[in-house]
């Protein structure tokens, strides 16, 4: 027996859908704009403050030696046995900051180390002020020069979030399985939330590849 | 009855561990040679072969894990195919590290210098001989940190395939859980497994890559 495509079915319940994806965009924009903040700032502290640099590299190591999904099941399901209760959507949120966090701040780290000390020596010469050389000679250009690798895993990030329907949060993949268990038509609704989830991916791609170019245009043009 | 979690579960979680690996092992192997094809097509003299390359990549790169894995379930029952989970995990996991290392190695081939192309075409080698011969020898070198590094990609990413039922590490975490209602405890071990399988091979891409690097200079 050949099979049928019937998207008729999955389609009429695009408003399910609609939804799931709202909350994907709503979960991963904020657990990347958190992740990638939180990164820089673990990244720059364990830069000036050396005390801070074993505590930091050791949660970034763990973070990046498990999977997200067991970091998930841990901050959902481990934590209220410590007393620290929240929703699906909340831990979901926390879980990607902390994961996002330790690889940017790993990115991060690679582009502070990037910047020349000449530089640095250079700003200061200049009479800028221990924080305008911070800001435009060292941060600025660090964040330029990883912004790429920073934008990819902002992208991973988006991607991993399908595995909040693990812990029943209705995002994409948690409103593509009550679509799939109303119409019985599997094939056809996985096929639909893999092109939303491939064209989330390309524009978040352009969306990022536009702001890096806004965000780090060169300070001083040429007039 | 709820259960503590004892020697026997520790047991349970720690031993699963081994589909967690015959997973990777699965996906490194059959991805390896897929995403090896990928490569040469991805720098083939053929456009089209390129371009199939290429779409297949960003297919992979651009769709979670999870969706390769259902895409790959259902997909393979309708098309007649009655596979126990275990193989569509790793036909699915096969295709995700397809879509990486073919993009990998694809740098790789093409970071060997052109020259060394002229120099071997220009000693009547063949396509077939210049790769054989000059490219990919050097191209492989240049391959193995990356490689490793992804691998730890590769260990996390079987843990999704828990959720068709292949009792793998996170699966095994999960039942266990469902046992004893530990769930701090358990999943910090499963974990800590995890971390123990990853970390080495992280640590080990460091150091192929360091070293590398002092090779070049040399």
């Amino acid at each position: 027996m050949a099979f049928e495509f019937q998207f008729q079915p999955v389609l009429a319940q695009s408003e399910v859908l609609l939804d799931g994806l709202y909350l994907t965009l709503e979960l991963a924009g904020t657990g990347i704009v958190l992740g990638g903040l939180l990164g820089t700032l673990l990244a720059v502290l364990r830069g000036v403050m050396p005390a801070l640099r074993w505590p930091i590299g050791v949660y970034v190591e763990v973070v990046r030696n498990t999977p997200f999904l067991v970091q998930l099941f841990i901050v959902y399901l481990g934590l209220p046995e410590a007393g620290v209760r929240m929703s699906a959507e909340q831990a979901a949120v926390l879980t990607m900051t902390l994961n996002l966090g330790a690889y940017a701040t790993e990115i991060v780290r690679a582009g502070l180390d990037s910047v020349h000390k000449s530089q640095i020596e250079a700003g200061l010469s200049l009479a800028l002020t221990r924080w305008q050389v911070f800001r435009h000679v060292v941060l600025g250009p660090a964040l330029a020069r990883v912004w790429p690798s920073l934008s990819s895993q902002f992208v991973l990030m988006l991607l991993s979030s399908s595995v909040f329907s693990f812990i029943s949060v209705q995002e994409l993949s948690g409103a593509a399985s009550n679509v799939e268990q109303d119409t019985f038509r599997s094939f056809e609704t996985y096929i639909v939330i893999t092109v939303l989830y491939l064209a989330m991916a390309m524009a978040l791609r352009v969306i990022l590849a536009l702001l890096g170019r806004v965000m780090f245009a060169a300070p001083v043009r040429a007039r | 009855m709820i259960r503590e979690f004892g020697t026997s579960e520790l047991w349970f979680v720690v031993s699963s561990a081994r589909w967690t690996l015959a997973l990777t092992l699965i996906a490194l192997g059959l991805g390896g040679v897929l995403g090896f094809v990928i490569a040469l097509a991805r720098v083939s003299r053929l456009a089209p072969l390129r371009w199939l390359a290429a779409g297949w990549i960003g297919l992979v790169q651009g769709v979670p894990v999870l969706m390769l894995l259902f895409l790959s379930y259902y997909g393979l029952s309708l098309a007649g195919l009655d596979l126990p989970p275990l193989v569509a995990a790793g036909i699915s996991l096969s295709f995700y590290a397809s879509g990486f290392l073919g993009e990998i190695w694809r740098g790789c081939i093409q970071s060997v210098p052109w020259q060394q192309w002229e120099a071997s075409a220009a000693l009547a080698l063949s396509r077939a001989q210049q790769y054989r011969y000059v490219v990919l020898p050097q191209a492989v070198r240049i391959a193995v940190p990356p490689t490793v590094g992804f691998i730890v990609q590769l260990v996390k990413n079987t843990s999704i395939v828990s959720i068709i039922g292949v009792v793998e590490l996170a699966r095994a975490g999960h039942l266990v859980n469902n046992a004893t209602f530990q769930p701090m405890r358990v999943f910090c071990v499963v974990a800590l497994v995890y971390f123990c399988i990853c970390w080495p091979i992280s640590l080990a891409a460091r150091w192929l890559e360091r070293r590398m690097h002092v090779g070049r200079a040399g």
